[in-house]
């Protein structure tokens, strides 16, 4: 029997025998996860049934190169995409049709739109735009064979056929400010892309370093959304692009409401980006990369406070994930299983995901290698494997 | 037609699903743009990897070598050494050693 998604509760809640709310009866069936790591050497994937304590372990797949990220589609999510790329031989798209059991190359030619011109290099001068890898695949919420890749140098690619070509939505990066976008320390990367399930022609996507944009018209032309934004360390602070966005979240109840982890503060829009204001509140240090999403309280958010832009460590070597259930400003910190001395990992921006099971589960993955695990929202964290390469993207799929 | 010996790097070969030495026909003139443009039709999955999908030019942490010599910085249109494109000794495609 194949696997299918988990529905997701916020559409269609029905009574389910057991007391819960649940989308449908199906919902109550046992189900199980299956957790996407890319490492910086090769992906593993991670499955356990809905108890979420004991867990398989397969791979490295693409052992030996980096696996910035993979996803499954989240109508047929036995398809799944992998970006592996390394700096010798460049990019590899590998496309699953059978869980990540087993794997096959797909196009990996992404060629920029016309003469691509030029970005702002680091030292301020004009650098050409050059393709490097992808960042991130984003899967259609409708069609599995639609997959949108966020790229480095910036720009936004499609591939309507499963992986087997791309073509650029060339009005992002051919948006009058492209000239003057610059890389952040890691690259001008692509790195978030947010599919608006109320609206297929809405899609929201964040750029280091130069901000969030977001259309309306399914990719053709794009908006800076970044009103609100204060970055100390350019010279307009409030400049309409430049800002360092780590990453985003978006509830699929409220497209509407955004949560941003900026490189410094930690950022909320309630008008689907068109404006933004500060929720970094009590954390002991608004610095950090992932910010997600509780699965069913759309209000519910955790972060991983790091110490500074300059470290890249948590503070006081303690591991902990906040969580605001007020929408942000006010945060708990969370704890208990997480190393609480001498811990001097990161987590990065792709690495934090969350399932759709009815106690929501957390996961994330650390530079160390580490990926936790808290099947209780965040209450109690285990390590699910503790010695990987170092982990860039986590991404959670609920199977039933 | 020449049948050439081509070896590639492991992470070239898995990709590829081949084991050991390859082989590549040529008809004409055996050069690194002869010889890559039959392995990448061979071979599609190797396309983008060793040298740009659209300016064809070598990628930067990837060699040629041949009969001792590093032909890397050749033009891609200077034909390979005798011995390569009768067959007696391999086209060699090498990654960079890096790091330390």
């Amino acid at each position: 029997m194949p696997w299918r998604v988990a529905e997701k509760r916020f559409a269609f809640s029905a009574a389910c025998p057991l007391g819960h709310h649940y989308r449908s009866l199906r919902g109550c069936e046992m189900s199980s996860v299956r957790v996407l790591v890319g490492t910086h050497k090769g992906a593993f994937v991670l499955t356990s049934d809905g108890k979420r304590d004991k867990w398989d372990v397969s791979g490295p797949h693409f052992g030996g190169w980096e696996v910035y990220h993979l996803k499954g589609s989240p109508v047929d999510p036995d398809r799944i995409y992998a970006s592996q790329t390394t700096g010798w031989f460049g990019q590899i798209i590998q496309r699953s049709n059978d869980g990540g059991k087993s794997w096959e190359p797909v196009d990996n030619k992404f060629a920029y739109e016309g003469t691509p011109g030029t970005h702002t290099w680091y030292d301020g001068t004009p650098h050409p735009w050059e393709f490097k890898r992808v960042w991130h695949l984003e899967p259609s919420l409708k069609d599995p064979d639609v997959v949108y890749a966020g790229a480095e140098d910036a720009a936004l690619f499609r591939s309507a056929d499963g992986g087997k070509s791309w073509d650029e939505l060339a009005g992002l990066r051919e948006h009058n400010t492209g000239p003057r976008w610059q890389p952040g320390a890691g690259g001008l990367c692509l790195h978030t892309i947010i599919l608006d399930p109320s609206d297929p022609n809405r899609i929201f996507i964040a750029i280091s370093a130069a901000g969030a944009f977001r259309t309306t018209d399914g990719g053709k032309s794009w908006t800076p959304i970044n009103k609100g934004l204060v970055s100390d360390f350019m010279p307009e602070p409030t400049a309409e692009i430049g800002h360092c966005v780590h990453h985003v979240a978006m509830h699929p109840s409220r497209p509407g409401v955004l949560f941003m982890q900026k490189h410094w503060d930690v950022m909320r829009s309630d008008d689907a980006g068109d404006n933004w204001h500060e929720v970094s509140g009590n954390l002991p240090s608004d610095f950090g990369f992932v910010v997600d999403i509780h699965a069913h309280h759309p209000e519910t958010i955790y972060v991983v406070p790091i110490k500074s832009d300059s470290e890249h460590v948590p503070p006081d070597g303690k591991l902990r994930v906040y969580r605001s259930r007020t929408g942000g400003n006010e945060w708990e910190a969370l704890t208990r299983g997480l190393p609480q001395e001498n811990c001097y990992v990161n987590v990065l921006r792709d690495a934090m995901s969350v399932d759709t099971l009815d106690k929501c589960g957390i996961y994330f993955g650390t530079t160390g290698g580490q990926v936790y695990v808290s099947a209780d929202e965040g209450d109690n964290w285990k390590p699910i494997v503790q010695n990987l390469p170092a982990v860039l993207s986590v991404e959670v799929q609920t199977l039933s | 037609m020449i049948r050439i010996r081509v070896q590639l790097p492991a992470h070239l070969r898995t990709l590829a699903h081949v084991a050991g030495e390859i082989t590549v026909q040529i008809d004409g003139t055996v050069t690194q743009r002869s010889v890559l443009d039959a392995l990448e039709v061979n071979y599609p999955t190797l396309r983008g990897t060793i040298r740009d999908h659209i300016t064809h030019r070598r990628r930067a942490f990837v060699r040629f070598f041949a009969c001792g010599e590093d032909l890397s910085l050749e033009s891609p249109d200077t034909p390979l050494p005798e011995p390569v494109a009768t067959g007696r000794e391999p086209f060699l495609v090498v990654g960079a050693i890096a790091g330390g």
